[in-house]
């Protein structure tokens, strides 16, 4: 294929997509299929039929819109009327009411502007819009032509240039700038090159990567070519988890469509380029996101950490450098060489450009998946877009960053969002988790929860870590007990740097989190459970202590 | 190759000789041969590992090393219903233990094992992703959003 043909294919489908009035967007994500989103795509495909209309009203199959919790969706173009909560048998007179009689169906619609007012949809714009299915629905509103601009406008330096300009930062948690990762891939001399695509989101309460591998494949595996004719790769591989079946199945589906237009394989686009992608299946195990970790993985091995330096840049995959980013990092890609560096370090913050996408679960009125501009406060995420804790409850604290993030209170909503931010406050980015609890939960729970968690995901490769963990939750147990002593607090603290200090990987060296910030925010809660032995959630068994009178 | 009688041949055992030549016999496929092994049988016992160890020419204590080291992988042969319970923060924020709790209760089995009758096995998993619709419950294959330990109590004994 040639760069023109991309051209006339997008407008071949611009104009099928003109041709009808109306286009139903059934959402067919993971958060929609399990309340029936299947069979609404069918029942909406029939009464599109049944009533005659289907020569001016297509209905498609899309990936997440974002509104999860008033799933399924449905999204009716043009004016972009969200439907909520539809059952098959709605169908019908949907389909009636607005594309035949061009009456909005009030009772359906979701009314909360806030959720998208506050938003700002880079990576995630074709998501609700496009079939994944389709490569040519991708092509249709621009994909793929940032592909053809880099392979035939530009140099692989020029491309590290405008990434560079950017800002873009690497979206799997640390932050690295991106642009200067691929430079020290690019300058590695020996050869082969592999960039590995990084989707193993294995923090629990986060779907963000999933929605997007679910709902614009092609964005991933554009960014990914790209990176890759900037590096000098000729292999990919986007290492994805297993409990993801659905990304799986489009992603494996994506990358089939693109070899076969061309897209990727060899001669890309004509050029002397040659790029290939497979996938490679995580197995449930949190550490293999470590950058490290998911070379073992890759390699077939037991997903442990190495020591950097070397660092993957130069000694990757069975030795040679590889590029590592996460999908999210790369989605962006298309757009930065489209619109140039320029243009994308003007959205959020001086130092942190671009967007975020955010899981926003817990006890919040609209959980559901977000994107917002880097720099928007916690306050304004939870309240105005969460719509805040549910009614009769009060907020307690949110957690930023899974099970490695931070427990941060009230007093820091105000906090804008970036990585210096909240490192600085004790949490980190991380994949993009934000769960609000409430005061039903204990914060000491909550602690032990996600230090649980790192003990079982801990690889056991070194020791801080694996001997560590566990005396930090025998401490937490015994306080939950109502055996605690003020001192406790002491050796908790004490432990959790040390854990962080010396441990090898991002795993260990972020686990305490959790720890540390409940101590610094919530100390108050911590003493009532050792001094009153009390749990202010009511959610702790404390032992009473039989109080023996002589 | 294989060590065992011919005459308890496993067909299934071919289709994971298949995939493992389709990689040209790797080693560093050994990931996703496991991968494929798990969904012909569902689990992953001793015999299973052998057989991959043996054609792949990597150590026993490898091949275990691996399987043992990804949670994904079920090393024994699980009862006829799974019972799985996503314990992520969203769903342990939402009162997803209680709900675990009291299935084990109920029903006498443990988080990871199977009931003596063999009838059900419970999971448990960190996070399926479906966080807005927490706590989820999956039950064979049918995923429950917003469970409450009525819906799901219900649901298991109807199908026992």
């Amino acid at each position: 294929m040639k760069p023109e043909e991309i051209q006339k294919i997008a407008e071949i489908e611009h104009d099928m997509r003109m041709a009808y009035k109306y286009r139903i967007n059934v959402c067919c994500s993971s958060g929609c299929i399990p309340f029936g989103a299947q069979k609404l795509l069918k029942a909406f495909e029939e009464a599109v039929k049944e009533l005659g209309v289907q020569n001016v009203c297509k209905v498609a199959r899309t990936g997440c819109v974002g509104t999860c919790s008033v799933a399924p969706v449905v999204l009716i173009d043009p004016g972009n009327h969200l439907y909520q909560n539809v059952r098959p048998e709605d169908a019908k007179k949907i389909v009636q009411e607005h594309v035949v009689n061009g009456r909005i169906l009030e009772e359906f619609v979701y009314k909360n502007e806030a959720y998208f007012s506050k938003q700002y949809r880079l990576i995630l714009r074709n998501a609700g819009k496009i079939d994944p299915l389709r490569i040519e629905d991708y092509i249709s509103v621009g994909g793929y032509s940032a592909l053809a601009k880099a392979l035939t406008q530009m140099t692989p330096e020029q491309v590290i240039y405008e990434v560079t300009v950017s800002g873009l930062r690497g979206r799997g948690g640390a932050g690295f700038p991106t642009g200067q990762k691929w430079n020290f891939v690019a300058k590695s001399t020996a050869k082969p090159k592999y960039v590995v695509a990084n989707l193993d989101e294995g923090d629990p309460g986060v779907f963000a990567n999933r929605t997007l591998a679910e709902a614009d494949p092609h964005a991933i595996i554009e960014g990914m070519t790209i990176a890759a004719y900037a590096v000098g790769a000729e292999k990919g591989y986007i290492y994805i988890r297993s409990e993801y079946p659905l990304a799986i199945q489009t992603l494996r589906k994506a990358i089939e469509q693109a070899k076969s237009y061309g897209l990727i394989g060899e001669n890309i686009l004509g050029s002397t380029f040659n790029f290939d992608i497979d996938l490679r299946l995580g197995a449930g195990a949190f550490v293999a996101g470590e950058e490290t970790a998911i070379l073992s993985s890759i390699e077939g091995l037991r997903a442990t950490p190495r020591p950097r330096p070397p660092y993957p840049a130069v000694s990757g995959l069975w030795g040679k450098p590889t590029l590592i980013n996460n999908v999210e990092t790369l989605a962006n890609v298309p757009l930065i060489i489209l619109n140039g560096g320029a243009w994308f370090s003007k959205i959020g913050t001086p130092k942190c450009t671009g967007t975020k996408c955010f899981s926003l679960t817990g006890k919040v009125r609209n959980p559901g998946l977000i994107e917002v501009p880097m720099g928007i406060t916690l306050k304004e995420v939870v309240y105005e877009i969460g719509g805040g804790v549910p009614e009769g409850r009060k907020f307690k604290a949110v957690l930023v960053g899974g099970p490695s993030g931070g427990c941060l209170p009230e007093s820091l909503l105000s906090l804008p969002i970036d990585y210096e931010s909240l490192t600085q406050a004790g949490a980190i980015m991380g994949s993009g988790g934000i769960v609000v609890i409430d005061d039903e939960s204990c914060i000491v729970d909550t602690a032990r929860f996600f230090i649980d968690f790192c003990m079982d995901e801990s690889c056991g490769k070194c020791v801080p870590c694996r001997a560590g963990l566990p005396k930090v939750r025998e401490i937490l147990d015994k306080i939950m007990e109502g055996g605690g002593a003020v001192d406790d607090l002491k050796v908790l603290e004490e432990l959790c740097y040390l854990i962080k200090d010396v441990s090898l990987c991002g795993l260990g060296q972020t686990a305490p989190n959790p720890v540390l910030t409940t101590i610094n925010y919530f100390k108050q809660e911590y003493l009532s459970h050792i001094l009153d032995k009390k749990c202010p959630a009511g959610k702790c068994n404390i032992k009473k202590m039989e109080v023996v009178k002589e | 190759m294989s060590t065992y009688p011919k005459t308890v041949t496993d067909k299934r055992l071919f289709l994971i000789d298949k995939t493992i030549a389709a990689h040209g016999y790797r080693r560093d496929a050994l990931l996703e041969i496991l991968h494929v092994a798990h969904n012909i049988y569902g689990y992953l016992d001793k015999k299973i590992l052998l057989h991959i160890s043996e054609m792949l020419r990597v150590p026993p204590s490898q091949v275990y090393g691996v399987a043992t080291f990804y949670n994904y992988f079920k090393l024994k042969k699980p009862g006829s219903h799974a019972i799985t319970f996503c314990l992520g923060t969203a769903c342990y924020v939402k009162g997803a233990e209680e709900i675990l709790s009291a299935v084990e209760r109920e029903f006498n089995v443990k988080r990871g094992e199977t009931s003596a009758d063999g009838k059900i096995s419970v999971f448990v998993t960190r996070c399926v992703g479906a966080c807005a619709m927490a706590p989820n419950v999956i039950i064979d294959d049918e995923m429950i959003g917003k469970a409450t330990k009525e819906t799901v109590l219900e649901k298991i004994k109807s199908l026992l």
